[in-house]
């Protein structure tokens, strides 16, 4: 009976909605993205002796280290789909991606294969050591690219200490030709989190709103892209305003508020099938849409005559359980790493706060005491810090510590607004609006506010949703 | 005219106990105030004016009280706002078979989602004191677009002060 119920339950919430209807914005689907697999690489096992120096709080020391990057090499030049020249041009490719990963953030000082010589394939294993010392280069990244009999590709990628002349680290992955970006990324990965001590980010997605038009008759697109703007795909067409998306811990769903049917709703969207349904059958409006960490469950504000507030649903469908019961404005609403706590926001104090509650809604406190207006939080994946939107006069992206403490502005636009984490809790992306104008753009930060850039999109771009790492 | 004014009474009457039977909204429109008595409506458009059920016939008749302002980040009907939701609710009353939207919008200094609800709250307080006006709250659908849809196009208070409204649209 119980199953039963539940099964019921989960038709009503996800099936019961007219398909067409609300499918008739979609564009193409995306279908499932392939894996890359760990291979090992001949050699011995190294012993990991942790991070070289430093933390990226530290602001210091290794983001002046020089990194030697030249082309990947390979075994013999072959025919891939990944590129039209072969697997030699694209171990160019691969070192011009890594390059560009380690310089945009701010943290090293990469030179890429286009001012390098390029080492042979035997040289990736034994590399030339009296040609990288007398180019300043500290550390030295090779690598190489295979194109298997299956069309596969094996990519190998080595982080060499110049000055030591020894290896440090070694990984080596096997993808489809279409996620070659991928082996790039993980590489970007090793490198920076042997070298950092930090969890990787590189190899993540961003979900966002792609903006077109005038200020007064906008076109808000449901968009996605690799972590440094490649793959860049249109989801919706702009038949309907899309807003807020968050990708879904696996990668398999996004979440978001499209008008799709008039009204400001949350969607699931299914990447594999391009298809989406309702967070939940209702005919109220629901804003805000948020996973929790194990993707299993999914927070959901929504508006009752007018009263927002949050409330929580199985993903597969079912009875929502309210969180929140104030008569202000509750809304949002983000977990802390381990599911335990979510932060959100309310006006129940008179002005937009944030405050910490129980995942089961109790407890709730307010945290913001720090001057100004508390919105959008979001919960660092490290757990640390609580990012936010500091309304104070201009709309500033600020952190501080789950408890409220330290606060520390991080941005000075006129208006930055809903900061998003990058998976390992050290950079921060946000979208900066430019007054008059209207034009809105993605902008991002690390945690000592000094690396700030401008993220490049396809066209004006909002509501950033960084997503995890990917297996 | 007389047997006219019979009618409009009897429908307004009608509606004003249908809505009395209903329980009260959840946010309670602040109390009435003494405002000026709107214009009286023309209802007999003439044959080359604009039908009834259009918006344009709506805006003709009420003229900018379809439109109501709010003060940032409020969502209280104030006494002009009053004044024009009476205009709204006369108009309602005389053609009971139109139904309608209640627009609620912020200005764009304002974060996105709590945007949204703030437009959700203000389109309620417009539609809450319309249907103690006596208009039937079936007829009233809301929604909210946040600071996505500003008709003031500047970055200075005065294109702010346009943007924070609640529009009253005809669906039919």
């Amino acid at each position: 009976m119980m199953k039963f119920t539940v099964f019921f339950a989960a038709i009503a919430g996800l099936m019961a909605a007219p398909a067409l209807a609300q499918n008739q914005d979609l564009g193409e689907a995306l279908g499932e993205g392939g894996d890359v697999a760990d291979v090992a690489l001949d050699g011995e096992a190294l012993a990991d002796d942790g991070p070289l120096r430093g933390t990226v709080t530290d602001e210091s020391d290794w983001s002046d280290i020089g990194i030697a990057i030249p082309a990947f090499a390979t075994d013999r030049n072959r025919t891939t789909p990944a590129n039209v020249d072969g697997t030699e041009a694209l171990g160019r490719e691969v070192a011009r991606v890594i390059t560009a990963n380690l310089r945009n953030n701010g943290l090293f000082k990469p030179v890429g294969p286009d001012s390098l010589p390029q080492p042979s394939f035997p040289q990736t294993k034994s590399p030339s050591w009296g040609t990288w010392s007398g180019r300043g280069a500290e550390m030295l990244v090779h690598g190489f690219v295979v194109a298997q009999d299956d069309g596969t590709l094996v990519v190998g990628c080595y982080l060499y200490d110049v000055a030591l002349q020894d290896e440090l680290i070694r990984e080596g992955y096997e993808v489809r030709p279409a996620d070659w970006r991928r082996a790039a990324h993980k590489c970007s990965d090793l490198v920076y989190s042997r070298l950092t001590g930090e969890s990787p980010f590189f190899d993540s997605r961003i979900a966002y709103i792609a903006e077109t038009g005038p200020k007064d008759k906008r076109v808000k697109r449901l968009a996605v892209m690799d972590s440094d703007g490649a793959n860049h795909r249109f989801l919706t067409l702009g038949s309907a305003t899309a807003l807020t998306p968050r990708y879904s811990p696996d990668y398999s769903k996004i979440m978001y508020l499209s008008y799709v049917d008039g009204n400001p709703r949350i969607y699931v969207y299914n990447i594999g099938t391009g298809k989406q349904t309702l967070v939940t059958e209702n005919t109220s409006p629901t804003l805000a849409p948020r996973w929790s960490p194990d993707g299993r469950s999914v927070l959901y504000s929504m508006a009752v005559a007018g009263n927002t507030d949050i409330y929580r649903v199985p993903v597969t469908g079912g009875r929502s359980v309210r969180l929140t019961n104030t008569p202000g404005i509750d809304i949002g609403g983000s977990y802390s790493p381990d599911g335990s706590k979510i932060v959100f926001e309310s006006d129940r104090s008179g002005s937009q706060q944030c405050y910490v509650m129980n995942a089961d809604g109790s407890n709730q406190k307010r945290i913001s005491f720090s001057g100004g207006r508390c919105a959008t939080p979001e919960w660092s994946p490290r757990g640390d810090q609580i990012a936010f939107t500091r309304i104070a006069g201009d709309f500033n992206i600020a952190v501080m510590s789950p408890s409220g403490r330290g606060m520390r502005v991080l941005t000075n636009g006129w208006q930055d607004e809903a900061p998003t984490w990058a998976p390992n809790g050290r950079i921060i992306q946000f979208f900066r609006t430019t007054r008059n104008s209207g034009r809105s753009g993605l902008w991002q930060v690390d945690l000592t506010g000094d690396n700030e850039r401008r993220l490049p999109t396809p066209v004006d771009a909002s509501d950033p949703a960084w997503g995890p790492i990917r297996d | 005219m007389n047997s006219m004014k019979a009618t409009m009474l009897l429908v307004a009457s009608a509606t004003a106990l249908a809505a009395c039977s209903k329980k009260p909204p959840e946010i309670l429109p602040p109390a009435q105030v003494t405002s000026p008595t709107p214009a009286p409506i023309d209802n007999t458009p003439s044959q080359s004016g604009p039908i009834v059920g259009s918006q344009e016939h709506f805006a003709g008749a009420v003229g900018s009280s379809s439109v109501i302002y709010f003060d940032t980040d409020r969502f209280n009907i104030d006494s002009s706002d009053a004044a024009a939701l009476q205009a709204q609710a006369q108009y309602f009353a005389q053609y009971p078979q139109l139904t309608f939207t209640v627009e609620g919008h912020a200005d764009e200094r304002g974060t996105r989602e709590y945007n949204l609800a703030l437009g959700e709250r203000r389109a309620n307080a417009a539609k809450n004191y319309l249907v103690s006006l006596g208009v039937d709250a079936n007829r009233v659908r809301t929604v909210s677009y946040g600071k996505e849809r500003p008709v003031a196009l500047a970055s200075n208070a005065a294109a702010w002060a346009q943007n924070r409204r609640a529009a009253s649209i005809i669906i039919n």
